[in-house]
Order: C-alpha cells, then structure tokens, then sequence
C-alpha cells in the first residue's frame, strides 16, 4: 500500500486537477471518439447511413468521423452480406486498422449470414474477425445500431487499456518499484 | 399486347406470316415453334443459332438482345437448355429461341459479335452453369472467382454449397442447413404462416 503524500503543487491550479486512473482515462478517450469504418455491403449499409444523417446522429456518441481509410478507424462495423467473394477483402481491410480496434457486426447477415445459408455467402463475419458486438435485425433499425455502439462504448470502459497497450512499460514500472 | 410504334401496326412484322420468313431459312433444321399469348418460340439445333441470330437481328429487326439464360434438366437427356429472349423495339414484340445442349457437347457458338450484350450474359451461364460459348473473347467467370471449381446453379450442386479453398483469393465452406432449406410455401395464409421455415424438400 504506497502512501499518500499532497499532489497539489500550486494553489492556483489545484481546483483543477483531477484525479483517475490512466485506464480510465484512455478508455473515456477512446470511447467517445470511436471513429467507424463504414464496411456497407448490402442493404444495412442504408440504415447505417440513416444513423449517421441528422435524425439519428451516430454525431452524439462520437462516432461521426466515418473514414473511408482504415488506418484512420477504430471500430468496423460490418453492415450486411459478406459473400466469399468478399469475405478476404473485408479481413484484409480490417488488418489494416490500427489497434486498438473493434469490430460491430451489424445485421443478421454480417452476424450468421443470415437468410443466406447458400454456397456463396460466409456464415458470420466472426467467423474471419473477432467481433465486440452483435447487432440483431435484418436490417436492424438506427436505434439498433446506436445501442450496439453505445454497448461498445461500455465494453471499453471495462477494458484494461494500459497494461494491454504497453506491457512493456508496464514491466519496467513494475520492476522500478519493486 | 401494346404497340408503341403506331408505323408498326401496318407492316405486322410479327404477323406468324413474317416469322415464316424464319421458318423458311431454317428449314428442316428448326425443331419446333410455338405460340403462347402472341410469343413465339423457336426451337432450333445448335448449329443454326448464329445463322437465325443474324437473321433476326438483321431482316426482322430484333435489335434488342434481353436476356440469355439457361436450364438444368438433371436426369434428361439433353440436359441443358439455353434460351435466348429477343426483342424489337421496331415491332414492339419478343421472339424467343431455345436449345438443347447436351451434358457432352457442353458449348454452343458465342453470339457476342451479333449482339455485344450477350457478352456477359454467356459469362454468366459459363460461370453458373458451366456451359461453355466457343469463340467468345472473353469467357471468364463473371459471378465467381476464377478458380472456383464447382458450377453453383447445377441441379446437382447442394443449395449449402461446397468446401473449396484458394489460398489468398477466396474458400468456401458448406453452410449449416439446420433442418433446411427454408422455403416459403404459396398461401394466402398469414404472414406468419407463409414465412420461410425448414422444410423437407419432398414437401
């Protein structure tokens, strides 16, 4: 248990520091900037555009920077049917996005494959990425969508950030104060 | 039927007079024509397709190639059939030739060059069905990726497909059926009743 000592250095900015864990802190960042990669295949990338346009505002959660790059993305949502054809360019896109990512499966297609259980179609796109959130429906409503992020932004929360972003660090600083 | 082009109705160019002029070009190699509500279709041998495309795209005016598709009769003999939609915008009317690829022969004569759209409508019969289109310039797979083995929309192909691996480009792998395949049955039941459901297929 190290002790505690004042941190305030100077009366004048005391009010104004606040105190919280880096965790936290990196993952309220994250979480409020969750900047999307629109992977719209199908008719889900309709209602994902709904989401994103000014009756839904996907703008409040922080996630209306929608980047046709992927080295500029954090979360992917995949919004409708991933056919085989498609299945490769999808992971390949995805290995693109820098970590820490997420990924939304948006739809019943893009989460099982929906009614498409044919030659032609992957049956779930966990089935080549690992995937935060399962977003129900065919196409699944705005509101839907909102939710699914707004359950991201959750699971993030709870997220280890540091210690899993720089483990390295973190064994030094472990080692320092040993 | 209604004639958009008032001129045409004088010439009756789909008058079964006029076809006669087909008939008689194709002579003993037409197999059989019929007429259902004032289409007609020709049955023709393989060998006279290109000749009768000509024809009718050059003396009777069917400018206008909609659509080529073909059939699998699994279990006949010959197993396939191609069927190539004509229409002429002059006349206002469709003409329509059928015929019979057998499993061996596999491949009929291209119509590319008499009309450019049947370009990609015989690269997609080649893709699903497997047919092949002599002399086409560029008989790839359209739908699928090339080096796919399998030809999807032959009866004997499974609706869930099957596994199939090409490293870097693209796999497959059969889908879970669950009971399936669900259909939907014709009724003018409830929305809930006619939803698609896991049905054996003999029912």
């Amino acid at each position: 248990m190290p002790e505690t000592r004042p941190a305030a250095y100077d009366s004048k900015i005391e009010g104004n520091v606040v105190f919280t864990r880096l965790d936290a802190a990196m993952n309220w960042t994250r979480k409020n900037s969750l900047w999307p990669m629109p992977m719209g295949l199908a008719c889900c990338a309709i209602e994902l555009m709904a989401t994103a346009a000014s009756r839904f505002d996907i703008a409040r959660f922080g996630s209306e920077v929608m980047r046709f790059s992927p080295r500029q993305c954090d979360v992917m949502i995949v919004a409708g049917t991933v056919t085989y054809k498609m299945a490769l360019a999808v992971k390949r896109i995805w290995e693109q996005m820098p970590e820490p990512k997420w990924c939304i499966a948006m739809g019943a297609c893009a989460s099982s494959g929906g009614m498409y259980r044919s030659y032609a179609v992957l049956q779930g796109i966990d089935q080549l990425l690992p995937v935060d959130v399962y977003v129900s429906g065919c196409p699944p409503r705005p509101e839907a969508l909102l939710e699914g992020l707004m359950r991201l932004q959750n699971k993030i929360e709870g997220e280890r950030s540091f210690v899993a972003q720089k483990p390295a660090l973190v064994r030094e600083l472990d080692e320092a104060l040993a | 039927m209604t004639r958009r082009y008032p001129e045409a109705e004088s010439e009756t160019m789909t008058s079964p007079e006029t076809l006669d002029s087909l008939n008689r070009l194709l002579g003993p190699a037409l197999k059989s024509r019929t007429e259902f509500r004032d289409e007609t279709t020709f049955t023709i041998a393989p060998e006279n397709l290109r000749e009768a495309a000509k024809f009718c795209r050059d003396e009777l005016s069917f400018d206008y190639l909609i659509d080529i598709s073909s059939v699998d009769n699994f279990g006949e003999e010959p197993r396939f059939e191609i069927v190539y939609e004509l229409y002429s915008m002059k006349l206002a009317a469709h003409l329509r030739f059928k015929l019979a690829v057998s499993e061996e022969a596999g491949a009929v004569d291209t119509i590319s060059d008499i009309w450019p759209t049947a370009n990609w409508h015989e690269r997609e019969i080649f893709d699903m069905m497997g047919i092949r289109f002599n002399n086409h310039p560029d008989l790839r797979r359209i739908l699928m990726w090339d080096g796919y083995p399998f030809f999807p929309l032959r009866k004997d192909f499974p609706l869930e497909g099957l596994p199939s691996e090409m490293p870097d480009v693209a796999f497959t792998e059969a889908a879970p059926m669950e009971g399936g395949p669900f259909v939907t049955m014709p009724s003018t039941a409830t929305t809930k009743d006619r939803e698609p459901r896991a049905r054996p297929p003999e029912l």
